[in-house]
């Protein structure tokens, strides 16, 4: 069995042809060069940070990760990724139901509005949020150097995932289903939990773990925000750059490893939940 | 079957429009449009100072230099891969398939890293080596180009990849039965098939190339003039309490990357994905 | 009793969908709603079910009046087109859904679930997903899922239409068995005229959000109340100033009292039947005229493409004015 890149899970309904042929010769040398490329951009450099973490021994290993600071800094963007991805699991269900179930003048600048965070560049994410929640807010809200503004940098980078991934699939939902349940006495809350639920739930599961491994590897936007306080504000992220810049490869890799461990999980799950989904569809 | 306009609208309706319309309102579209404010609170004097002073300028050359660079590099290795993973098999497709999205969920800083660990000039793997052949990698555009084609490697393949297994192969082979070679076949009839997808691809890749912060902070250097690149010097501008030169710059990279994916949105037909 | 429609209005903006319709729907019946496409057929079957509202007009199941009663507590069982299964419970599942929802003990809803599956040659299939099943065998399944709540009318819009043209006779006849066992009142809309003629014991005309004619299928084959429902429920050709239908027309080789005469000018064998076209010596007859015969009949005839022939309408039809 192989596995393949799923486009969002349930995207498509149509039964795929499946016709893929061997390798020829001139496609075998694509082939080659494309994974020589990806090896040399990609899987060297990360395998890379995987033996440096190991070289220092578990000891060092252990060190890091025992150093009050660095779990300080782990279990605050743990924290707020599973937060904030818990935000993104009710918020962005509902963007994505309203865009799809709802029609009102501008429901276009909506859909331009949830790509937002993602076409910004991350620094620029974090002088957006400071310009109205931070020191200067016209509103009186200032959540600059406090935990609050990593999550709400967090909460904006992470928009897009879950309304993109469940989107697709609320679209696809045939509304006669939805009439088959009340016909046959569901009330609409019923409808919501037993038919709706059940068949978004694995696009929800998805787009929430996208969210979640974005929101642990988060940098860019808490630079200008977060004021990187140490065990209040700092990150994971940030903890791995102080051990660069100190020249302390081996903790910053042992850090490193954690979050792509983590991340990892993440993408694991994501294909499982896709390869689930396809099957049912 | 039509698609039917069926439930009426309910308080519920309103109620969920206005919750979501307020959460984007108060998250995105209201500390966007200070930015905007700010940018342009003094009429034109800030974009004037930030256009004036070499350092930004330079950046944004690089910047857009590095930006094309890396797209056309995952442009050509985004096609070939997609269409190896959907057209052929071959041992490690499933493997190389899930790895492809790896990029996407490893923080910026790592990436950094793990990219200096390689091209390093002094303790790297390879960086030495490249050095004595006389090819500088850290801490040059070189450096900066990898970074950058790094965190958006996936995102050209994760837009064809489905579009390619939608269309399926039945133009293609008909094109080769009808004596099309396997060139023109991919020009005439795979590519305009993919077309949109392959734009909206293009330009997320050339938003991620634009944005790029933590990997380039880390592979760049970041010298002003020399190796900085726009979003660099946002942070090291703003920090340097010329907060107007910030807001300027963060307005021009906003720009292009918001500009350039609302044309797209705009543009792109809605339904069919394979254009016809 | 059974249904009651009065004066039902339907307006899409300015679009009418339905106009005035009256329609009374005896208990136990097994109805069919007949009609080109658009013409209101499903609007009419969701006005029912309480799917989609009527402008104006009222609407009574067995006796109680649902206008305003929402489709959760009208107790109707809908067949829809595509199944509409829920596609992440078993068969099972579905079935026992209507079921789960009134709150009815575990081992009756057990039970009734069994006697389901029975009912529509399920058994075996109990715990599959719908997607292993095949299109007849998911249309059984929805069927059985309306049935499970013992609904008090049942109605079907296109049932058989996704299938092919082989499963959708067996289902016809299957659905036909199916009623004369349950005799629950049952509506199902379709635009085969075959399939209404054949399953059903009254069949409603309808065309532009009008209904054209009420009556039972040997009423509207032979006494059409108008040309858009002769010419609806089967092919019908033009024989000197009336509408007739093509198997109605008496043919012979020899001189007789004749309507039209003509040469055989096309000969299509289609199976057991003949397909003539005569084309007429008068200037009459704009078009060919359609004469349908059996291929005994046309032996003993002794026709033959090209034959000089004189035609008629058979003895006992009574041709519609055209
Ligand atoms: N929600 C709606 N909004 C606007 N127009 C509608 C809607 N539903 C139905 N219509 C229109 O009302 C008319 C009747 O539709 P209906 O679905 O009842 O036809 P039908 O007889 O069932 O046709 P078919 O045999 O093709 O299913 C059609 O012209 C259709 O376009
Ligand atoms: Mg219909």
């Amino acid at each position: 069995m192989t596995t393949e890149i799923q486009p969002a899970p349930g995207a498509t309904r149509k039964r795929r042809v499946r016709s893929a042929t061997s390798l020829t010769r001139s496609s075998g040398i694509g082939l080659g060069l494309a994974v020589t490329w990806f090896s040399l951009l990609v899987l060297i450099p990360l395998a890379l940070v995987v033996i440096q973490s190991a070289d220092g021994g578990w000891q060092t290993f252990r060190d890091t990760l025992t150093n009050s600071q660095t779990a300080a800094a782990l279990r605050l963007t743990v924290t707020q990724a599973l937060i904030v991805t818990l935000v993104n699991v009710v918020f962005g269900t509902l963007i994505a139901w309203v865009l799809v179930r709802d029609h009102f003048w501008g429901k276009r600048i909506l859909e331009v509005i949830i790509d937002i965070p993602f076409a910004l560049p991350t620094i620029v994410a974090g002088l957006v949020l400071l310009s109205l929640y931070g020191p200067d807010s016209p509103i009186g809200i200032n959540v600059a150097n406090t935990e609050r503004s990593v999550f709400l940098a967090l909460l904006f980078v992470t928009l897009p995932f879950v309304v993109r991934t469940v989107e697709p699939v609320l679209l696809e939902l045939d509304p006669e289903v939805e009439e088959a349940a009340a016909s046959l006495g569901a009330s609409r809350f019923t409808t919501l939990r037993r038919i709706l639920l059940p068949a978004l739930a694995p696009a929800i599961t998805a787009g929430a773990a996208l969210s979640f491994a974005r929101g642990i590897s988060e940098y860019g936007s808490l630079v200008l925000l977060s004021g990187n306080l140490p065990n209040k504000t700092e990150v994971a992220s940030v903890r791995i750059l102080t051990y660069i810049e100190n020249g302390n490869e081996a903790a910053a890799a042992s850090v490193a490893v954690l979050l792509l461990g983590v991340a990892l999980i993440a993408i694991i799950l994501l294909q499982v939940l896709t390869s689930v989904v396809s099957k049912r569809a | 079957m039509p698609s039917r306009i069926r439930q009426p609208k309910t308080a519920g309706t309103y109620v969920r429009r206005g919750l979501v319309i307020t959460y984007l309102f108060l998250l995105v579209a209201w500390p966007v449009s200070l930015v905007v404010k700010h940018t342009f609170d003094g009429g034109l004097d800030n974009l004037q100072t930030a256009l004036s002073d070499p350092d930004v300028v330079f950046a944004l050359q690089l910047t857009v230099y590095v930006a094309v660079w890396a797209v056309v590099i995952n442009t050509v290795f985004g096609v070939g891969v997609s269409l190896l993973l959907v057209r052929y098999n071959f041992p490690g497709r499933g493997i190389l398939s899930a790895l492809i999205d790896l990029p996407l969920s490893v923080s910026p800083i790592v990436v950094g890293l793990a990219l200096l660990l390689t091209y390093g000039s002094t303790n790297g793997l390879l960086g030495p080596s490249l050095k004595d052949a006389g090819i500088q990698v850290a801490f040059a555009p070189l450096g900066i180009i990898l970074a950058t084609a790094f965190v958006s490697l996936p995102l050209v393949i994760r837009e064809l990849v489905p579009v390619l297994h939608e269309i399926g192969t039945d133009q293609e082979q008909a094109a080769r039965s009808l004596g099309a070679g396997p060139w023109q076949t991919f020009r005439r009839i795979t590519l305009p098939s993919v077309k949109w997808a392959l734009v909206y691809g293009v330009v997320l890749s050339l938003a991620r190339s634009l944005g790029e912060f933590g990997a380039v902070k880390i592979m760049s250097g970041n010298i002003a003039g020399q190796t900085q690149t726009a979003t660099l010097s946002v942070e090291e501008k703003y920090q340097d309490f010329q907060q107007g030169t910030a807001y300027a710059t963060s307005f021009l990279l906003a720009l292009i990357a918001v500009a350039a994916l609302v044309v797209v949105s705009v543009l792109r037909p809605k339904e069919s994905p394979d254009g016809d | 009793m059974g249904i009651e429609i009065r004066g039902i209005n339907k307006f899409f903006g300015d679009f009418v969908a339905l106009e005035d319709i009256n329609l009374s729907i005896p208990s136990g019946q097994l109805t069919a709603l007949l009609g080109p496409s658009g013409g209101g057929k499903s609007t009419l079957l969701r006005i029912i079910a309480g799917l989609e509202s009527s402008d104006s007009g009222t609407v009574e199941i067995e006796g109680v009046d649902t206008t305003n009663v929402p489709a959760q507590k009208r107790n109707v069982g809908f067949v829809f087109q595509h199944y509409a299964a829920f596609k992440h419970m078993t068969v099972a599942k579905n079935i026992a859904f209507g079921l789960e929802i009134r709150k009815r003990p575990k081992q009756e809803v057990k039970d009734r679930v069994q006697e389901l599956l029975k009912l529509v040659h399920l058994e075996q299939w109990s715990d599959r997903l719908p997607s292993q099943l095949s299109g007849g065998q998911r249309q059984r399944m929805a069927l059985a899922r309306a049935l499970a709540i013992e609904p008090s009318v049942l109605l079907l819009d296109e049932p058989f239409g996704a299938l092919d043209a082989k499963v959708r006779k067996e289902l016809r006849d299957w659905l036909r068995r199916l009623h004369d066992e349950v005799h629950v009142t049952t509506v199902f809309v379709t635009h085969d005229q075959e399939e209404a003629l054949e399953v059903s014991d009254s069949l409603v005309v309808i065309n532009e959000g009008r209904i054209e004619q009420i009556g039972s299928p040997d009423d509207l084959y032979d006494r059409p109340a108008s040309d858009f429902v002769l010419s609806f429920l089967g092919p019908v050709t033009r024989l000197g100033d009336h509408l007739i239908r093509p198997h109605d027309i008496e043919i012979s080789r020899y001189e007789q009292a004749a309507t039209a005469t003509g040469k055989i000018s096309r000969w299509t064998r289609v199976g057991f039947e003949i397909r003539l076209e005569v084309t007429p010596d008068d200037t009459l007859h704009p078009d060919p005229i359609q004469v349908v015969v059996t291929r005994a009949e046309a032996t003993a005839l002794g026709l033959h493409d090209g034959d000089q022939v004189w035609l008629r309408p058979q003895a006992g039809v009574e041709p519609v004015r055209g």
